[in-house]
């Protein structure tokens, strides 16, 4: 059979052509694809976040408002559950056991081998009372969580709240670092400030099996970083103000806005209805933060920054500064209270100067002057004069940080508005308006919109005769000062010397004889307060109330703007209300005399208004 | 039969000892790497018990190889002529066991084919596979196969396919398609290549069919054997018929695929193949085992991860990392040299084997020398194709590699029975 023995060679060729195969494709998968590494890290290498300790919130006078307290989950993995004594177990936690067997069963569901919340969110006192005990039940364990906790009940506006990433904010690039379950600032300051407050992340890198079990550092934990705190935030915000002013709001829709005006620094800032910050945090922050979505009274609606209103007689102050820098009046100036032009709400001597128009809030006086500064002959045609005049009358209001975002650190701030030219053109047609048109605006009523906030910062203004700095509620990050915007001098274009001609005039409205804030007036205590009161028009139902002051009048170091919905005359209910808040804050207490106000402020707005 | 043992020592072929035990070492050394746990103490044996280390399959596959020692020596001191005396009586013994089996086995992992004789677990299917090439090589030697005896070449067929059936009723199809491999034997010993090449064409067709769109591959098909008889009248003319009958096989082929694969192969087989074409068609079930050994073997690199630094494999991405799919762990830890050098060892023991078949007299070694070679050959192919994506999973084990018993003395056996029909046949020489 020796022609068979050819056959071996056969056999000896498919031997080799396998191999070379087997060769050929294992260098294609080993040395050329380098796909199959990344797959390899992709199963093996898990980076593990180790969340930074969150920066603390501090008042004004260093008291800590907010700060991280450790709550415990009880962790459960049922693999190492073993001999489990269920009713002693369950007597331990205080807890109904089909409630602790349907949780346990929810956590085999989950994984056999991992860690899965049993009992989430028990404090340190029932943690104490398990702990001890834990040792006889052999795959159950602690595990601390950083959330936040709260020092006060007031402020939830300013302070925001810190919740899980939602997958819309995971889809911003701003937030492109953040992954699902990451907590951070969703709104207030703790948004504003969120990348001070959470400091950096720690990173490690672990290596994992096929279940997710963890089997030690990656290179001896060479790419490992460590988490870095985040930095401290030092509010401006003097909290028994707040909690002082909170109160009195208690009942009403509006909002309290009070200013430092000598550095921009927001003393107290409500926004009502209130809620307590506490609500959005912790166990059930979800159901009880879709209660306050669904009240009517709108109670998440950050009044100060967002409710935008006709700012009624206080804008008089504005509309009269404007004019006399622009040199279009002088104090002496007089106008007549013709009603013809527009109806004044108080029986008074005239023709009025600037001291008698303020403390009487004159409307046709403002109205006059307003129409001074508009119309000024630019153009035969009144149309175009008109217009013409209301765009450069409107640059010199904006100066002022009116229709426009004055830039505070919470991120809801609204605008407001001050009518263009345009916006008329729009509305009437061109050429097809004149100052007849617009003429509520001297009187701060028509489509004008201004916040709390804005409101707050004229009063800061006039405080210091011309300038002011952009409010903030955070004066201090860390070991440094505020963020550096808020260290620049905004001046409004208008002269020192014209503030004098107006402020008098605000001081006759709270303490002169008949003034209309006359109930704001802290002369018995020895403090002059300038104000000035209003009342805005409401179509929907009874007025605004509002009333604006700041104090000492001489040398002022609270300027106050208080908006109450629904409460009608600002002088009897907006005005008592500042005079507390100022009263409290320059004094450190209210006279006797005046604490009866302090149970008789509060309550629903409806009461203030006497209906003719 | 009185030989002096100096002298019977000489005779035995040191060459492929030297190799066996090469690949019995990288074996356990890959063994130990793949059942190595980072977690455990770095010295195992100070610790633990004899109980707890038989929990470690590096543990219990150093018994496993000291008992394939003892099975060497045997093999080696029983008289060759026994092999080739009791070929048939084993033969049926071992049917009669295959037989059994199933009735008497415990259900494992689906198939009822491991018997347990206190704590040793053995696969008579292992078995099978030596002792039929004991039995074939026997019947072999007294038959002529080029002189197309029919009733020879049923009773060969038969005695070819019988074990594997009944290891098919066990459900061990795995096990059962390794005596396919024998066919390189009787290649060997004259059986008409034709068979080899119409097996090889219709494995082609089938592959093909699943690859290919089916009117594709019947169009171009078609006009390939039209182009050949085209351009050779004359053969067109004489084998019209045989064109024709080919064809019609080709095309029935390639339609009943589809029947092939839905009605007669297991639904975890389907998927098998299913996966082979595409790993991402499940990609959690058995392609989960394709996609992981691939990714363990290719990140391994050049020059691997080095020993016992495996995450693939370490951390259980790769399943049964230490019996079939243990080439991953060389792969990994060795990268391409160390499969390389897995690949080599390989060749130069198939090649041995070849020479030492070759150099024997009598048909009965040399017939048993190819089928040991065909047999290590088969799994050495089926098992690293699997592990690299190029064949279906079929769980078999990789020859003197993987972790396991049964298959480390069935191996050994196979090898050695060579052997000591090899020394036997150079004493003869001798004298």
């Amino acid at each position: 059979m020796q022609y068979l023995e050819g056959r071996k060679y056969v056999v000896h060729a498919i031997f080799l052509a396998v191999a070379l195969l087997f060769a050929s494709r294992l260098f294609y998968i080993q040395v050329l694809d380098g796909s199959y590494k990344l797959a390899a890290d992709r199963n093996t290498l898990q980076r593990i976040v180790q969340a930074p300790y969150r920066g603390l919130i501090y008042d004004r006078k260093d008291q800590i408002l907010v700060q991280n307290t450790p709550v415990y989950d009880l962790m459960m993995v049922p693999r190492e559950v073993k001999k489990l004594d269920t009713v002693r177990f369950c007597q331990l936690l205080q807890l109904p056991v089909e409630e602790v067997r349907e949780s346990m069963k929810a956590a085999r569901a989950y994984s056999r081998v991992k860690a899965s919340p049993l009992v989430q969110n028990l404090s340190a006192a029932e943690l104490a009372a398990i702990q001890d005990n834990l040792i006889d039940f052999p795959g159950f364990s602690i595990k601390a969580r950083m959330a936040r906790s709260y020092n006060t009940k007031t402020m939830a506006h300013a302070l925001g709240y810190v919740g899980a990433i939602t997958p819309a904010f995971l889809e911003k690039p701003k937030y492109s670092k953040y992954m699902a379950g990451e907590f951070l600032g969703i709104t207030g300051l703790e948004s504003f400030y969120e990348t001070q407050l959470m400091g950096r992340r720690g990173v490690q890198y672990r290596m994992v099996n096929v279940r997710g079990i963890e089997k030690g550092a990656f290179r001896g934990g060479e790419f490992d970083t460590l988490s870095i705190a985040g930095q401290d935030l030092h509010l401006s915000i003097d909290s028994d103000l707040q909690a002082y002013a909170e109160q009195l709001m208690a009942g009403k829709r509006g909002s309290v806005v009070a200013l430092d005006p000598k550095t921009g620094e927001i003393l107290a800032f409500v926004s009502a209805p209130m809620f307590d910050p506490a609500t959005l945090s912790g166990k059930g922050m979800g159901n009880r933060y879709m209660e306050l979505l669904n009240n009517p009274e709108r109670p998440l609606f950050n009044r100060p920054l967002m409710a935008t209103y006709p700012p009624g007689s206080t804008f008089k102050l504005v509309n009269e500064l404007v004019a006399l820098q622009m040199g279009v009046v002088t104090p002496q100036t007089g106008f007549a209270c013709n009603w013809k032009l527009v109806r004044c709400t108080h029986r008074h001597e005239h023709p009025s100067n600037v001291g008698i128009a303020i403390k009487n809030s004159c409307n046709p006086y403002f109205y006059q002057v307003m129409r001074a500064a508009v119309l000024r002959g630019r153009s035969a045609n009144k149309f175009e004069d008109a217009r013409l005049g209301l765009g450069e009358w409107r640059r010199k209001v904006m100066q002022f940080g009116l229709g426009e975002k004055l830039g505070v650190d919470l991120s809801q701030e609204k605008k407001g508005l001050i009518p263009s030219p345009d916006f008329y053109d729009k509305r009437n047609g061109y050429h097809r308006w004149s100052y007849r048109t617009v003429y509520s605006l001297s009187i701060g009523q028509g489509e004008i919109g201004i916040t709390g906030l804005q409101m707050a910062n004229i009063m800061a203004t006039i405080a210091n005769r011309g300038w002011y700095y952009t409010p903030h509620f955070v004066k201090g990050i860390g070991q440094g000062g505020p963020l550096p915007q808020y260290t620049v001098r905004h001046t409004v274009g208008v002269d020192p010397i014209h503030f004098d001609e107006i402020i008098p005039g605000m001081q006759g409205v709270v303490d002169g004889r008949g003034g209309t804030g006359s109930n704001a007036s802290l002369l018995d205590v020895g403090i002059s307060v300038a104000g000035k009161t209003g009342t805005v028009q409401n179509p929907h139902g009874d007025d605004h109330a509002t009333f604006a002051a700041f104090a000492p009048a001489e040398d002022p170091k609270i300027a106050i703007a208080v908006f109450i919905e629904n409460a009608g005359f600002g002088g009897s209910s907006a005005a008592p209300l500042a005079a507390l808040v100022m009263e409290k804050y320059l004094r450190g207490n209210v006279a006797p005399w005046r604490k009866r106000w302090e149970n008789w402020l509060p309550g629903p707005a409806e009461r203030f208004v006497r209906h003719h | 039969m009185p030989t002096s043992p100096a002298r019977y020592s000489r005779s035995i072929d040191w060459v492929t000892v030297l190799l066996y035990l090469l690949m019995v070492g990288v074996g356990w050394l890959s063994v130990y790497a793949a059942s190595y746990s980072p977690d455990a103490p770095a010295n195992p044996f100070s610790h633990l018990s004899f109980q707890e280390l038989m929990a470690f399959n590096w543990f219990k596959q150093i018994l496993w190889i000291g008992t394939a020692v003892v099975l060497i020596v045997v093999l080696l001191v029983i008289d060759y002529k026994a092999y080739d005396t009791f070929a048939f009586v084993l033969y049926g013994a071992m049917i009669l066991l295959l037989i059994v089996t199933p009735f008497i086995a415990r259900p494992i992992a689906g198939s009822r084919s491991w018997l347990e004789l206190g704590p040793v677990r053995l696969q008579p299917a292992e078995f099978a596979k030596f002792i039929t090439a004991l039995a074939v090589s026997r019947y072999m030697a007294g038959i002529n196969l080029r002189q197309q005896n029919f009733r020879d070449q049923l009773v060969l067929a038969g005695l070819t396919l019988l074990p594997p059936l009944l290891i098919i009723a066990a459900n061990e199809t795995g096990q059962a398609l390794v005596f396919g491999a024998f066919l390189l034997a009787y290649f060997r010993e004259g059986m008409s290549p034709l068979i080899l090449l119409i097996l090889a064409a219709a494995g082609a067709v089938l592959i093909l069919s699943l690859l290919v769109p089916k009117l594709w591959l019947v169009g171009s098909f078609t006009v390939l054997l039209g182009l050949v008889f085209a351009f050779n009248p004359r053969v067109f003319r004489h084998h019209l018929v045989l064109a024709l009958s080919v064809w019609a096989v080709v095309v029935g082929m390639v339609f009943g695929v589809d029947f092939f694969f839905n009605n007669v192969l297991q639904a975890h087989q389907r998927k098998r193949i299913e996966v082979l074409i595409n790993p991402s068609a499940d990609p959690l079930g058995v392609g989960w085992n394709v996609t992981q050994s691939k990714i363990a073997i290719g990140s391994g690199g050049f020059a691997g991860k080095g020993f016992l630094q495996g995450t693939q494999t370490k951390f259980d991405f790769v399943p049964e990392q230490s019996t079939d799919f243990i080439f991953c762990t060389v792969g990994e830890e060795w990268g391409w040299v160390g499969t390389m050098v897995v690949i080599i060892l390989f060749m130069t023991l198939l090649g041995r084997i070849l020479y030492v078949a070759e150099r024997q007299k009598s048909v009965f070694g040399r017939t048993y020398g190819y089928c040991v070679a065909s047999i290590i050959f088969f799994h050495f192919c089926v098992n690293i194709g699997m592990t690299i994506g190029l064949a279906p999973v079929v769980g078999i084990p990789l020859p003197f590699f993987s972790y396991g018993g049964s298959s480390l003395w069935s191996f050994t056996t196979l090898l050695f029975i060579l052997l000591a029909i090899d020394a036997y046949r150079k004493q003869d020489l001798e004298r």
